[in-house]
């Protein structure tokens, strides 16, 4: 794997720098904090130029024209599909496929892999702090097969209950699907582990690594993982293009979601029949030069180095959980420091989601606020919002104070301080 | 602050206000001043679903003649509170036919508050704006 031998010291100022969205001054001369990665990170400039070099130099339609345009075009996808290989540790590139982003990735194996595979009393192995987009496909699917959605019991700080896992993980189970990262708490999981015991039982294993993919070493392969789904705008890359990582003899055996140009092997009158993947999971025209950009998203990060933009992140993790506890009436949700990343999910006694966030901005603070998608996952920890701090690779710990400075301004305008 | 502003009296005040930090500020002291709603009427059944914030209504058209609005609303969240107080202020006393005549896009712009009410925003707010429509237009529609 190449994604953890970074090509340079990690120095967060000279990171910024490459961010130009991180350079403005907003009204009244405030700097930007930008602390909703979580929803989606922002682009350093070589992507950004590389989107535009697409338009500008050689732009066309991929994988159909012969001419000097197109064929740049497909050698530059094919690059960003290696670069993708390495990136996740998997065996083949055929295994990887474009998508829209995670959400469709994970409709095409829970629609695709899940109409196929399950029948009545077959169970789906869930969890209540998935988001939507890993959940709401396979109560779908379920309904559309007979197959039952199970969840696994979570400890009090919302882990999974690993103890209690052969509760619900037994030979009905047919797939396994699990976040790498929860969006609102930071719990990382243990996928590698999962992936042997699902499969111990004769499982699958689907992970949604939205939130882990850009933040942690990913080794599907090495993890022994069955699906992977990921986005790129979350990598530092551009929105609209994503990533569906399969095992090659799952992917034969998963229905395409679309159907359409380029997808098909043979069209006759009344009937038709598929290419091999990729291209059986890609019909119609993707995002062509957001996929390309993706590549360079992924040379960014590569360069920094995963171990390196963990550590750095886990640092901050640090410094803001200790500054936010400061807070009076301060409940940050999910587990203690050594089982998450850097995302905090909280609320303030007596003090609504909402209106912190929208204080927040006044103080040129970004931040997410209501259920993040988890309404499963809020309804069980009893609140119907909360504000999320989710930090990026870009972040320091100036921008955990502008944080707290906003929250105590905040807390004073709500005449809570 | 006078509780029973009039439409015509924010826009003064507003006028005076130079930006959304002045304007947010002045919608939170609205918030604080909106008169509560006894908790036993925060119940499921007056509750308009937001995505991002709650909303509890009680609204009746009164039978006055002609009849007018009367409508209590409060929010979990201060600065819609305030909000709510810019929509007692539109709507509260008018009769369904100029109820159903009020552009209330037109007036939170004139307001500098058109990004906080939007059919995509999905918060509380938009949906009360919607349930006092319809009250209206069911009021109007038996006056006839």
């Amino acid at each position: 794997m190449t994604n953890s031998t970074p090509q340079r010291p990690f120095d967060v100022e000279a990171i910024r720098r490459d961010f130009p969205i991180l350079q403005q001054p907003l009204p009244k001369g405030l700097p930007v904090t930008y602390l909703d990665n979580g929803a989606s990170a922002q682009k350093p400039q070589c992507v950004i130029d590389k989107e535009s070099e697409v338009y500008e130099n050689y732009y066309a339609n991929a994988y159909r024209g012969v001419y000097r345009f197109g064929a740049m075009i497909d050698e530059q996808l094919e690059e960003t599909r290696e670069k993708t290989r390495q990136l996740i540790g998997a065996k083949h590139v055929e295994e990887v496929i474009f998508t829209a982003g995670s959400t469709m990735s994970l409709n095409v194996v829970a629609s695709g892999w899940g109409r196929r595979h399950l029948r009545p009393g077959d169970e789906i192995l869930l969890n209540e702090t998935e988001h939507h987009a890993n959940f709401v496909p396979w109560q779908q699917v379920a309904a559309q097969t007979g197959a039952i959605c199970r969840f696994i019991p979570l400890t009090d700080d919302r882990r999974l209950d690993l103890s209690r896992l052969d509760e619900v993980l037994t030979p009905k189970t047919k797939v396994l699907t699990v976040t790498g990262m929860s969006n609102v708490l930071g719990t990382i999981n243990p996928v590698k582990e999962l992936a042997a015991r699902a499969h111990a039982v004769g499982a699958i294993i689907v992970v949604d690594g939205a939130q882990s993919v850009p933040h942690i070493v990913t080794d599907v392969a090495g993890a022994d993982i069955d699906f992977l789904a990921f986005s790129g705008h979350k990598l530092y890359g551009p929105s609209g293009v994503g990533i569906l990582y399969g095992k090659q003899e799952l992917l034969a055996d998963t229905d395409p979601l679309l159907t359409g140009g380029h997808m098909i092997d043979r069209v006759y009158r009344d009937r038709s029949t598929w290419a091999a993947s990729p291209a059986k999971f890609e019909a119609g025209t993707g995002p062509i030069a957001q996929a390309i950009a993706l590549g360079t998203a992924i040379d960014y990060v590569s360069s920094i180095g995963f171990d390196a933009m963990h550590a750095h992140e886990q640092q901050l993790a640090e410094y803001a959980h200790q500054q936010l506890n400061d807070i009076r009436g301060m409940r940050i949700y999910g587990p203690s420091l050594e089982h998450k990343g850097a995302i905090f999910s909280f609320t303030i006694d007596g003090a609504h989601p909402e209106d912190l966030a929208q204080l927040l901005d006044r103080r040129g603070v970004f931040v997410r606020h209501g259920h993040h998608c988890t309404m499963p996952l809020h309804d069980l920890l009893g609140v119907s919002a909360t504000v999320r701090a989710s930090f990026g690779v870009y972040n320091t710990r100036a921008d955990v104070d502008a944080l707290i400075g906003a929250l105590e301004f905040a807390l004073g305008r709500l005449r809570l301080a | 602050m006078a509780v029973d502003l009039t439409i015509d009296e924010l826009y003064e005040e507003f006028e005076d206000l130079a930006d959304w930090d002045e304007r947010c500020d002045y919608l939170i002291d609205l918030g604080f001043n909106l008169p509560p709603l006894p908790d036993e009427a925060k119940n499921e059944a007056n509750k308009v679903h937001g995505c991002q914030s709650n909303v509890w209504l009680v609204a009746e058209m009164k039978p006055t003649q002609p009849p007018t609005l009367e409508f209590i609303a409060n929010s979990d969240a201060i600065i819609v509170n305030g909000l709510i107080a810019v929509l007692v202020a539109l709507f509260g006393r008018q009769t369904p036919e100029q109820i159903v005549k009020i552009d209330t896009q037109e007036v939170f712009a004139r307001l500098g508050l058109e990004r906080h009410l939007s059919p995509q925003r999905r918060n509380g707010l938009y949906s009360m704006v919607d349930r006092v429509r319809q009250l209206a237009v069911e009021a109007a529609a038996r006056a006839s």
